[in-house]
């Protein structure tokens, strides 16, 4: 499995019966940004929910292997402890619980899944304060309650912020762009890039190519019906920027 | 023979010994109390309205004893108790079971212009205080009000005398402690003066978790112009500890109130909020929280009368019912035809986590005048699973993450605590509580006989 950071294969999964996901493969390894784009409808959601193990989807067949461990047998907070991590296109407002208390549990939880002692309170502040930084998260934002009140921006500097915090081996990150401004995005997207290591990879799902200016893929992939009909290098967003996804759509449904 | 004849014959066997040892203030309440008990045979139960998840005829049916003869209990109990809501400095004083200690510090600290006494040597110092004012906001039409009035010996007094602000926090501990089965009877009565101000936080515990015990309490509460009070009710008793706790408030002009009521662990409890607002530019804050799991049960009922204009009012119920706990709630906000400019609202919301958890609540608005603003909302619902996921996505563990949820729910209730050092030990308290572990006095390590 050497340089394989995720192996997904023949994965199949759907929600109160309904099958979704039929039969997806994809194979990602450090380094690597991925793009999965699609129409609207085609499973990216539910692509990005089923892999951070969101129980209101099941897996009814196949397998995703993440740096050798059986990601589909995990809970969600061990897939998060093993270095993935899910950027939501909807941020969940959590009332009552402050971002610090929430992170700090975040981050202790993790530490002693790693068998490490929690961190004290002043290493705690700081590490937050650099972690702001990354996204000019105002530390304001800091003492609120989890992403109420915050406006699309803000939620979405916030998912980033986590994701600096956390430092997790595979982020995906569902249709980050959406809810955003100019600014916003690019503030967003130059956060991610920050991050970006040769040894952690980003799968970044989105219906449009803008995003993809400021996130550079090495991979497009396009989801229709729930299966990866069709991949390719960064043109391919461009391609699809141009077309639509109607060529896609006839070519695969003819077949 | 139904619950009230027990008492009945109670009574009429042992009166002689009860009104020997008790002032006039309270036997000549007595015979008003016997004849309303007597003509309604029995207490509330399960069928009648507003009483559908705990019956008073089953709590009372228990042939419990009570202390009829007045015996002592040694001194000892209050000094080696340590209560579980220390308040840094409060003038302390312990009520084991129906029989009220002023502590050492309370005695030396009381200031001028302030009362924390039993009301047997209140009525004996200063009948005519007493006689003004007992009895006359509980309620003898209710069968738990009428039977404490029927069967109370003795109880404690606060006064804050006109113009007093006090600051320190008053604290009256009410403890159960008896090895065997006990009822105690117990009564406050609270009077703050014109323009006084004061802070009172009672909390109620029981030593033994192996003894039914029944408290009857019933709370005059007197608010004349511009007086102003936090009133905080605890109740961390024990699953075979039974309770009915009757508030019962009288505003004045421009008097402000809080009411804070917490129910953190308990048998089944009945806590009502009378609160009549005779006073124009009152303000009023009510707010109760109950936590409840195994075969728990909460029931609290307000009764909010606007009977003045000019006055407001709000009231915030929580409750976090687990296990096959049950809770009930029955608000009433009643606003009388002269009442203009009334601003009256309230609003009950409650977290069911588990499936076999029932909660039963009963909003009402009785409103009878035009020129007034009041709005009334009730909701039950299960934790949000979407915040849960998105805690676990985090790293946060499951059940931790409810655990933040469910402290979560009570934040704004807890916030709205008046006396501050009792806000963080509350959170302190509730997060206990929903870690599972169940307070006791014993393991807490401040003490509150300082």
């Amino acid at each position: 499995m050497e340089d394989i950071l995720l192996k997904v294969e023949n994965l199949h999964a759907g929600i109160e019966g309904k099958e979704i996901l039929k039969g997806i493969n994809l194979t990602v390894r450090p380094g690597e940004v991925h793009a999965i784009m699609g129409p609207n409808g085609s499973g990216k959601s539910t692509l990005s929910g089923v892999l951070a193990g969101d129980p209101k989807f099941s897996v009814t067949a196949g397998s995703a292997d993440f740096h050798g461990v059986d990601l589909l047998g995990l809970s969600p907070e061990d897939r998060s402890h093993e270095g993935l991590f899910l950027s939501f296109q909807y941020p969940v407002e959590i009332p009552g619980v402050s971002m610090v208390n929430f992170m700090r549990a975040a981050v202790n939880a993790k530490r002693k899944y790693f068998n490490e002692a929690p961190l004290s309170a002043g290493d705690f502040l700081k590490l937050m304060r650099q972690k702001r930084e990354i996204v000019e998260l105002d530390n304001k934002l800091a003492s609120r309650s989890v992403n109420e009140g915050f406006s699309g921006g803000e939620k979405k500097r916030n998912e980033i912020f986590q994701m600096a915090v956390l430092e997790p081996r595979l982020s995906i990150l569902d249709e980050t762009d959406s809810g955003l401004d100019i600014d916003a995005l690019r503030i967003v997207a130059g956060g991610v890039n920050r991050l970006k290591t040769d040894r952690n990879a980003t799968i970044v799902i989105t219906h449009y190519q803008r995003l993809l200016d400021y996130i550079k893929p090495d991979f497009v992939h396009i989801l229709y019906k729930g299966r990866i009909v069709y991949s390719g290098g960064p043109e391919l967003a461009l391609e699809l920027e141009e077309k639509g996804y109607d060529w896609i759509k006839q070519q695969v449904d003819n077949q | 023979m139904s619950s009230i004849d027990q008492y009945i014959s109670l009574f009429e066997h042992n009166r002689a010994t009860i009104e020997d040892h008790s002032p006039e203030a309270l036997n000549r309440l007595r015979p008003a109390a016997l004849s309303a008990l007597k003509s309604m045979g029995r207490f509330p139960g399960k069928r009648d309205e507003g009483y559908s998840k705990l019956s008073l005829e089953e709590m009372f049916a228990p042939d419990f004893g009570v202390n009829v003869a007045r015996v002592g209990f040694a001194v000892d109990v209050a000094r080696s108790f340590k209560c579980d809501v220390p308040n840094v400095s409060t003038l302390l004083g312990v009520v084991v079971n129906d029989m009220f200690r002023p502590t050492a510090t309370l005695v030396k600290n009381c200031p001028e212009g302030v009362t924390v006494e039993s009301l047997a040597k209140v009525a004996a110092d200063d009948p005519e205080f007493v006689k003004h004012y007992l009895g006359t906001l509980s309620d003898n039409r209710d069968a738990a009000s009428a039977l404490n009035t029927l069967l109370v010996q003795d109880g404690v007094v606060v006064r804050i005398k006109a113009g007093v602000r006090l600051d320190k926090a008053i604290q009256i501990v009410n403890i159960f402690n008896a090895a065997g089965d006990l009822m105690s009877v117990r009564r406050l009565l609270v009077v703050v003066e014109e323009g006084a101000s004061g802070r009172l936080l009672v909390c109620d515990h029981s030593q033994s978790a192996d003894y039914n015990y029944l408290s009857s309490q019933v709370a005059e509460v007197f608010l004349h112009k511009g007086a102003s009070l936090d009133y905080c009710d605890i109740e961390e008793s024990t699953e075979k500890t039974s309770r009915i706790s009757q508030l019962y408030v009288r505003q004045d002009d421009d008097s402000r109130l809080t009411v804070n009521g917490t129910s953190l662990t308990v048998g089944h409890t009945r806590n009502e909020f009378h609160i009549d607002i005779v006073g124009r530019h009152c303000d009023t804050e009510l707010a109760a929280m109950a936590i409840a799991d195994g075969d728990q049960i909460v029931d609290n009922a307000s009764r909010i009368r606007h009977s003045a204009p000019y006055s407001r009012s709000n009231q915030l119920f929580k409750y976090l019912l687990d296990g096959r706990a049950q809770g009930a709630f029955e608000g009433l906000i009643y606003v009388a035809p002269d009442a203009v400019h009334t601003e009256a609202y309230q609003s009950d919301r409650n977290m069911l986590a588990s499936d076999d958890a029932r909660m039963h609540t009963a909003p009402q608005l009785e409103i009878y005048c035009d020129d007034v603003k009041c709005s009334h909302g009730a909701a039950t619902g299960q934790l949000d699973r979407n915040a849960l996921f998105y805690m676990q996505t985090r790293g946060v563990p499951a059940a931790e993450a409810r655990m933040m949820l469910m402290q979560a729910f009570m934040a704004d209730v807890i916030d709205r605590v008046a006396i501050d050092s009792l806000r963080d030990r509350l959170r302190h308290l509730v997060e206990r509580r929903l870690a599972g572990e169940h307070a006791s006095c014993g393991d807490c390590t401040a003490t509150c006989q300082n």
